[in-house]
């Protein structure tokens, strides 16, 4: 056999290996985390380590549900400010802007997304904290040192604008221009064509821009132990009430506190629960994008 | 040629995409109430040209339109035009349908509502009556509230021309409406639109020069981005004048 | 008056598009405006160019010149160790399977999923690993959890690009008698900016992540001098300085912050000069 083709054969096999291998790093992670979740898993019932709010470990209480209303509260808060924002932006640059001021802002967009998130954490504290604790809170509540979850789901609004706006980008440019022109050549405006055709013909793949969006905001970590204040665990009941949400609780106490017995297979637990909910909804909305985009070609 | 009172009078219409000179010095009167088709080499304007009728390159901004486009003697793009009254009095049927993503009914509906129309049995009415003026209400009054994408692409087409109907247009731009149907699907939107000149003015863009001559009254040439000759459609096909059309025309039709 | 109303209504979402415009361009300018005022009156030579002298959280001498090497020999230890994984794969799922193969799209779509896993997660899993393999948290650490964390986004983008490859290019070099792997390196060369695209945001990813090195680097005021020395990393030092209580070493947290926005700001720039060439007809 000639050996150029030898060589490609057997470099064919080597990348074929690596890429098996490497797709199994996500079996590997989730096998790795569920593992050591384990030894809490069967001590508990699920039921309880979810809707149990009581988190005292040394006295052997694991209840996640004061983490995850945190992780809900902080996500929605983002969710709610940014989503109106960034659909509005992405119509505009889509429909709207001229080409010239669509590659002023896009670039900007692109920048944003490059901006670590301990940054927004430190902007968060120098900026959002400050704004909320002498503007904003006093109005509504009598003290507030400003961290808040309020905080946290501005500073997490801002760092999932990038995201939001380059995939609604992306699902606008699969509805056909004919279908938009169609509609204006009806006497409709181009807003009317927005809501009536654009919105419409796109909504699948902007409500799996704003599921992978959510399950970015659920995952994020650093800024937002900077700036949502929480050290004790317990469940927010307004935007001005600190929060502690999931990532913040591993990021707080990994590493340190194995000595307290099934504490690290709790917070591994809380990993996994992550993992496995970010998977989830990164898993069906890829798919459902990735249904948009074939439709098209 | 030209018309004592034309329905659409272009004027030295120039069009640049970017650097791209598409249209080149272009005028033409468009008559009242007949069939006016274009002709001419994929790539030479006749799609761009109709668009600038209803301003449908306002939307692609690397687009500059220079010159007038008159419409029954006032400039459609002249300052404070309404842009969408303009597209109102004129349905576009593109090359390939494209139904709006919703019902049958809905696309029918889309415009008069756009339009201000909200009373229910009047929708209803009209829904009926452009279903039965395209020849489409006996193939769909079961299921009207299904979704236009599922019609085959003749029946989609006749939808569209329906929904255009619908807004009441005054004029039909019709960009290769036949280039995706079958040869019934094709021959039934023909016989539309000799129905239809009664009440419309029609300007047909078609590559089929035998669609022209079967469908329209009058017939332009259009060459890399001019128009080389304008005559009453027999006069165009049978008997040239310039060299262009002549070659052209020759090339099909021999 | 319909026509009216909804004139009027076109003109006031137009109004809203323009505000939330300037809001999303608005607030990038925010934050890199509010760290530049803040960071630059505590900015010193001295910070950049010393490591750390004893008591420097309590307000002592010195600087940040340990985080800042650290950072670096993550991001760029990080950035190569993904390469080697992911140049490969990406080459595989190109060249070697069929448009549209199965597998082909299975790994994208993993990919795609990998890409949206938070880094904490990352960083859980590697500090598991380590104490599986009986690893302290160190510099070969830190590089474990930030690679895990940046292969997706550096196959993601590599794929993007050459995807952008026509088809002629492929039928051109395999009618030429090529091997898939001779034409995989035609194809590399003609893609070779947008590689370094990929290689460029992967270490911005990881020259900016604190989470996936938290527990697995861990932190020290010494430059580290080999792979199993715990290093110090520039996201952590800032996040670390700011929960001081001293202000001077709150101010130094903000001059931190300014050094790895400047860093960051340069590698986006330059990625997306690189990137430039791919991207015409996306946005
Ligand atoms: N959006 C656009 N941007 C840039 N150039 C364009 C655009 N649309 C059309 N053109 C160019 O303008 C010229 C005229 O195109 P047009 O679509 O009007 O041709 P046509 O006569 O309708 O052709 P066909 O018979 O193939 O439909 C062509 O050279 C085309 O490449
Ligand atoms: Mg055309």
């Amino acid at each position: 056999m000639n050996i150029r083709i030898l060589k490609d054969k057997i470099a064919g096999r080597t990348m074929l290996v690596l890429t098996l291998v490497s797709i199994l790093l996500a079996v590997l992670v989730a096998w790795g985390l569920f593992y050591r979740s384990l030894p809490l898993l069967e001590n508990y019932s699920l039921t309880d380590l979810l809707t149990s709010s009581a988190w005292k470990p040394e006295k052997g209480e694991f209840g996640f549900l004061g983490f995850i209303m945190g992780t809900l509260w902080v996500t929605a808060i983002a969710i709610i400010l940014a989503l109106p924002l960034c659909l509005l932006v992405s119509i505009y640059l889509s429909e709207y802007a001229h080409p010239r001021l669509r590659k002023l802002i896009v670039p900007v967009v692109d920048l944003l997304s490059g901006i670590p998130p301990v940054l927004f954490g430190v902007w968060g504290v120098l900026f959002i904290i400050p704004l909320i604790q002498d503007h904003i809170a006093p109005s509504f509540v009598d003290n507030s040192a400003g961290y808040s979850v309020l905080a946290g789901g501005i500073v997490l609004a801002i760092m999932i604008f990038p995201l939001l706006i380059t995939l609604f980008l992306e699902v606008f440019s699969t509805v056909p221009r004919d279908m938009l022109n169609a509609s204006l050549s009806l006497g409709a405006t181009p807003w009317q064509t927005v809501k009536k055709v654009l919105l419409k013909k796109a909504m699948p793949g902007m409500i799996a821009s704003t599921v992978l969006a959510i399950s970015r905001a659920f995952g994020e970590t650093i800024a937002v132990l900077m700036v949502c204040g929480g050290n004790v665990p317990g469940i927010p009941h307004s935007v001005f009430d600190s929060g502690y949400p999931l990532p913040v609780l591993i990021a707080n106490n990994f590493g340190e506190t194995f000595s307290v017995p099934l504490y690290d297979s709790a917070l591994l637990f809380a990993a996994l629960l992550l993992f496995v909910i970010i998977f989830i909804f990164n898993a069906v909305s890829r798919i459902i994008l990735a249904r948009v985009k074939r439709k098209i070609e | 040629m030209t018309f004592e009172t034309p329905h659409i009078r272009v004027q030295d219409l120039n069009l640049y995409y970017g650097a791209n000179h598409a249209l080149k010095n272009i005028s033409i009167d468009i008559p009242d109430k007949k069939v006016t088709s274009f002709i001419g080499p994929s790539g030479c304007g006749k799609t761009t040209l109709l668009k600038t009728f209803n301003r449908l390159h306002d939307s692609s901004l690397e687009v500059k339109v220079e010159g007038k486009v008159l419409l029954d003697g006032e400039d459609i793009y002249a300052k404070g035009v309404d842009v969408t009254a303009i597209r109102k009095k004129m349905g576009l049927l593109s090359q390939r349908p494209f139904p709006l993503p919703m019902s049958i009914y809905d696309n029918i509906a889309y415009g008069p509502r756009i339009h201000g129309e909200r009373d229910r049995h009047k929708l209803d009415h009209l829904v009926e009556q452009y279903l039965k003026d395209v020849a489409l209400w006996d193939e769909v009054k079961d299921r009207l509230k299904a979704p236009a994408s599922r019609l085959s692409i003749g029946q989609q087409q006749r939808l569209c021309l329906a929904r255009g109907l619908a807004v009441e247009p005054e004029i039909i731009l019709g960009d290769e409406p036949t280039s995706a149907l079958d040869p019934v699907s094709t021959q039934k939107i023909e016989e539309l639109f000799l129905q239809l000149k009664e009440k419309y003015t029609i300007v047909l863009v078609t590559h089929i020069l035998r669609q022209a001559r079967r469908v329209s009254d009058y017939c332009a040439f259009v060459y890399m981005g001019e128009i080389v000759e304008f005559a009453p459609t027999e006069q165009l096909l049978l008997d040239p004048k310039e060299k262009l059309t002549k070659d052209y025309v020759r090339g099909f039709l021999s | 008056m319909k026509v009216k109303g909804r004139n009027i209504e076109e003109r006031f979402f137009k109004i809203l598009m323009i505000i939330s415009a300037l809001i999303v361009v608005g607030s990038f300018f925010l934050i890199v405006g509010t760290i530049v005022v803040k960071g630059a009156p505590a900015m010193s030579w001295d910070l950049i160019t010393k490591v750390p002298s004893g008591g420097f959280f309590l307000g002592g001498e010195g600087g940040v010149l340990n985080a800042i090497i650290g950072s670096f020999y993550i991001a760029a230890g990080s950035s190569l160790l993904a390469l080697l994984i992911s140049l490969p794969v990406v080459i595989y799922i190109n060249t070697y399977l069929r448009k549209r193969s199965w597998l082909g799209n299975l790994t994208r779509m993993g990919y795609d999923v990998l890409f949206g896993i938070p880094s904490i997660v990352y960083g859980a899993f590697g500090f598991t690993l380590m104490m599986y393999l009986g690893m302290r948290a160190s510099l070969l650490g830190g590089i474990i959890a930030v690679t895990l964390l940046v292969i997706p986004i550096m196959i993601r983008t590599m794929d993007e690009v050459i995807r952008t490859v026509p088809n002629e290019l492929y039928e051109a070099t395999f009618s030429l008698g090529a091997t898939r792997l001779e034409t995989a390196w035609v194809i590399l060369k003609q893609v070779a900016p947008g590689i370094m695209t990929a290689i460029l945001l992967a270490f911005g990813r990881g020259i900016g992540d604190v989470a996936s090195v938290m527990f697995t680097a861990g932190f020290s005021d010494n430059i580290p001098t080999s792979m199993e020395d715990p290093t110090a990393t520039l996201p952590l030092a800032i996040f670390n300085q700011l929960s001081s209580p001293y202000e001077g070493v709150r101010a130094k947290a903000y001059a931190s912050a300014l050094i790895l926005t400047i860093f960051v700001l340069i590698i986006s720039v330059l990625a997306r000069l690189l990137s430039k060439k791919f991207s015409k007809n996306k946005v």
